[in-house]
């Protein structure tokens, strides 16, 4: 009974407050969104009908609930920023927002917030702007099933498709960035998650991440970024679940770990990427049921790195699995499965009776000399290699695996 | 001319080794691609046939038929023909024969299986590089009058193409370990036709990023169109030239 | 018909061949003897431009063989020893011979019959004894009616029955007026062929006389003894 009175109140509440819905169109008394906006009041509802909206920057600095029917377009004239937000509790949904201005000294976006929390930023087609979705000194927002579509050749050139700074609890959720210079960026932004999004063919980073504690990522698709995702000067990061895909060119990475520490790197696929891992100065990170299959390099350690532990992990058709420029690295490597073991398991148990050294004397001399690479696939690599596996000698003891696995872990 | 190739043709045939040939190159490409199961761990192990075995036969029975087709080129020489188209139908003959087998035994494992643009550029190099070694053979037997002196010379010549010069490269490498030499390594490899064709290959199964700067010269090199053909052209000077020697021996040549 | 004009060859330190001249002309049949390794077989083969002379020139119909290859095809060239390629059958060795030849007029396949090749013909060559590979070479030499004939050893190898049917043939051609060069060991079996000797010794042609011109200078009915009473009084 109690419940049931509890919900009529929720339901008179509007009543008595007077939220009023204004109409925008053709065919309504507001024919411009900012006339609409002059008049809404707190909790007001902007519904804008489709049309075709040019009224240079729009700016809501009410808590208002801005919605688009049918997709209204608003354009910036490639002058203006778009949309400005300078209001806490504002929703922002249904439109199809295009043609921001370009200026590097006040980064003009489509949709830009400006430290406000609670900002719902839902379902819109963000098209060829300068940068899409922008977030300063912002705190509890929700970025969801956004579309975000550049064109950009250079990275001078355009911004960012998701560009987050200086916030704290964000969600990113399920949106489609394409063609930015790095899909979704992160710098000092706390406490925050970014879940189910796709970042495809960006001209720099799929994901950029700096500075920023605390966060996690999972189920995300990257691929097809000019240089991969990057984590770096952070900590306690959680990477889940994730897809690093045909991350390919000369300096791409399916992730790139660069001085970040106590993060967990778990059930992730790593597809046809350079280098499916590029750790530098990496410490105590867990690398834990992932798949690298057909990258170029599964893991590269530069000497800096300390405290890498490589736990069942899968490593399939990869030109090299591990490659280091050093050799005091403590890092371990256990039971993991690697396709070019060739050992024996006399017991039966799974697990090879022969450690693993999955170090190949090549990947030792390319990494020493580069241009080395030039003989890759020729017969006296093979060779090379062939002997190295049988009588050890060039390559660094501590890069073993004493527990190597028989078979594929089914991930 | 056309007549004197169709002699040799039939003549090859009936050798049965080329038939072997085929037969095994066939065997070797389609138990790859039908073992493994992604196509591309296939089309490496083709790579190494097209590196290692084809030159490897083709110098050899190149080799040896030329010594023992002493008579009959005796025989064709002592008839109104010219030197020149006799060596030359020997030739033609024999890359046409090798270049089929090449084609019947890989090359439709490979249109079968692998990437067309794939297929295509291993198919065009792989006959190349037959035909660089059949070439590199002529000049080897017609440079000494023995037998075994003439093999020992070609499987030596495929010992350092294949195996010898990667080793000298390397060597090179690590001691010019720190000067800019990538420019160097890309003139380098153009003087060994096997490593020209392996790069041309890794290219196109698109490794070129793995090779770091080294890969970004060489695609920048051979990587476009023009390259392509530069590099192409180096390849086919690799047939020319030595064949072209042997001719010009031959037709000095008292038999 | 062929002149040969100061012709040297040199393998190597080895003096082959030494400023040797010849004349050969239509209608002769001129026998080149002397000792092994004088150079019988070199000058046949600088004829026939498979070795080229160091020095000298050699006209065939008042042309030079240098660069030239057309005149071979009036030439028909029996090998001291036929070598053929091994895989071919007689028939298809015979067949590529007529297909690279060319032959305009008709083919003379007296000896052909002769030698019963037509039941043979599916033999290959690496199966055959030496004497039909000589049938061979033969039968090829003669098949297309040249001008000239250069038989190497000719009847070495061959059994007596086919040696004869040979000789008949060099007979016959030497009276329709061809020019017939041919070397040879055994004196004895030249008696009733050649109208003209050259003897040569050490890469050089130490005479060059007509069978009857021997004859009476020395007195002898028989060219081997003419010769060996010839060289003997040069040793004297």
């Amino acid at each position: 009974m109690k419940a049931i009175v509890f919900i009529l109140i929720q339901c008179l509440i509007p009543l008595l407050t007077f939220a009023k819905t204004w109409h925008i169109g053709e065919k309504h008394a507001f024919k411009k969104i900012k006339e609409g906006i002059a008049v809404a009041q707190n909790g007001d509802t902007i519904l804008v009908e489709k049309g075709f909206y040019k009224e240079g920057n729009i700016i809501i600095d009410k808590s208002i609930c801005f919605l688009g029917r049918n997709m209204p377009i608003i354009d910036g004239d490639r002058k203006f920023e778009v949309l400005s937000i300078k209001a806490n509790n504002v929703t922002v949904e249904g439109f199809k927002i295009q043609h921001s201005g370009y200026a590097t000294l006040d980064d003009p976006g489509g949709i830009k917030v400006y430290d406000s929390e609670r900002v719902n930023i839902i379902n819109n087609l963000v098209y060829d702007n300068f940068f899409g979705i922008y977030i300063q000194y912002s705190k509890n927002c929700l970025i969801k099933n956004n579309k975000i579509i550049a064109f950009g050749k250079q990275e001078q050139e355009i911004g960012n498709g998701i560009h987050c700074w200086k916030s704290d609890s964000l969600q990113i959720i399920g949106n489609d960035v394409r063609g930015n210079r790095d899909g979704i960026y992160f710098e000092f932004v706390t406490h925050s998650v970014i879940w189910r999004n796709t970042s495809v063919k960006n001209i720099r980073y799929g994901l950029h991440f700096m500075f920023s504690n605390n966060d996690a990522y999972f189920s995300n698709i990257f691929e097809n970024n000019g240089a991969g995702v990057a984590v770096m000067y952070t900590k306690n990061v959680i990477m889940m679940n994730n897809t690093f895909k045909e991350n390919w060119g000369d300096a791409a990475y399916g992730i790139l770990l660069k001085d970040i520490s106590d993060s967990y790197i778990y059930n992730n696929r790593f597809l046809n990427n350079t280098s499916a891992i590029f750790s530098d100065g990496a410490n105590r990170i867990v690398i834990e049921k992932n798949i690298f299959q057909g990258n170029g390099w599964g893991l590269k350690v530069q000497a800096s790195c300390m405290d890498l532990s490589m736990i069942n992990n899968n490593f399939l058709g990869n030109t090299f699995d591990v490659s280091t420029n050093g050799t005091l690295v403590q890092n371990t490597f256990k039971a993991n499965y690697w396709d070019k073991y060739e050992g024996y398991d006399l017991n039966k148990d799974g697990i090879g009776d022969v450690p693993y050294r999955p170090l190949s004397l090549f990947s030792v001399i390319v990494e020493s000399n580069p241009p080395a690479m030039l003989l890759y696939r020729s017969f006296m690599v093979s060779l090379l290699d062939k002997s190295e596996k049988i009588l050890p000698s060039l390559t660094p003891d501590n890069f073993i695996d004493n527990n190597p696995l028989m078979k594929s872990l089914k991930l | 001319m056309s007549r004197i190739i169709r002699f040799i043709i039939l003549d090859i045939l009936k050798n049965r080794i080329v038939l072997v040939y085929t037969v095994l190159l066939a065997a070797f490409a389609w138990s790859a691609f039908s073992l493994e199961d992604n196509s591309s761990k296939g089309t490496l192990t083709l790579l190494n046939i097209i590196l290692l075995i084809v030159p490897l036969v083709s110098i050899l029975f190149t080799t040896i038929y030329i010594y023992n087709s002493a008579e009959f080129i005796e025989l064709l020489v002592s008839q109104p023909i010219k030197r020149n188209k006799i060596w030359i139908s020997l030739f033609a003959g024999l890359s046409l024969s090798f270049v089929i087998a090449f084609l019947l035994g890989v090359g439709i494992p490979l249109f079968v299986f692998a990437d067309p643009n794939i297929a295509i550029m291993m198919t065009t190099i792989g006959s190349i590089i037959t035909m660089v070694f059949i070439a590199i053979a002529f000049l080897s037997s017609i440079l000494s009058r023995d037998k075994a002196k003439g093999i020992g010379v070609s499987i030596s010549l495929w010992l350092y193409f294949a195996l010898l010069f990667d080793g000298l490269v390397l060597f090179l490498l690590f001691q010019l370990a720190e000067y800019p030499i990538e420019k160097m390594m890309v003139f380098l490899a153009a003087t060994s036709p096997i490593d020209l064709a392996r790069i041309l290959i890794l290219l196109q199964l698109n490794v070129s990023a793995l090779m770091g700067y080294t890969g970004a010269i060489f695609k920048d090199y051979f990587g476009s169109t023009l390259g392509l053909l530069v590099a192409f052209l180096l390849l086919l000077i690799w047939v020319i030239v030595p064949f072209l020697f042997s001719l010009k021996i031959f037709k000095h040549k008292d038999l | 018909m062929i002149e040969i004009k100061s012709i040297s060859k040199r393998f190597g330190k080895l003096q082959v061949l030494n400023k040797v001249n010849l004349e050969c002309n239509r209608g002769e049949c001129i026998a080149l003897i002397g000792p092994n390794g004088c150079g019988k077989t070199t000058l046949i083969k600088s004829i026939l431009g498979m070795v080229l002379p160091n020095d000298g020139e050699i006209l065939f119909k008042g042309k030079s063989i240098k660069q030239d290859f057309i005149y071979r095809s009036e030439i028909g060239y029996m090998p001291q020893i036929g070598r053929y390629p091994d895989n071919m059958t007689i028939g298809q060795v015979i067949e590529m011979i007529k297909n690279i030849r060319q032959h305009k007029g008709s083919y003379d396949e007296v000896l052909y019959h002769q030698f019963i090749l037509p039941e043979m013909l599916n033999k290959r060559m690496s199966t055959l004894s030496g004497g039909t590979r000589q049938k061979v070479s033969a039968v090829l030499a003669f098949l297309f009616n040249p001008d000239v004939l250069i038989l190497d050893e000719p009847t070495a190898g061959l059994d007596p029955l086919a040696a004869e049917m040979l000789k008949e043939k060099i007979i016959a051609e030497k009276q329709k007026g061809r020019l017939i060069l041919i070397t040879s060991h055994q004196l004895s079996e030249l008696d009733d062929l050649i109208s003209e000797i050259v003897f040569m010794n050490e890469g050089q042609v130490l005479f060059h006389k007509t069978i009857d011109a021997l004859k009476d200078e020395t007195g002898e009915a028989r060219i081997s003894k003419a010769i060996t009473k010839i060289l003997k009084s040069r040793v004297v």
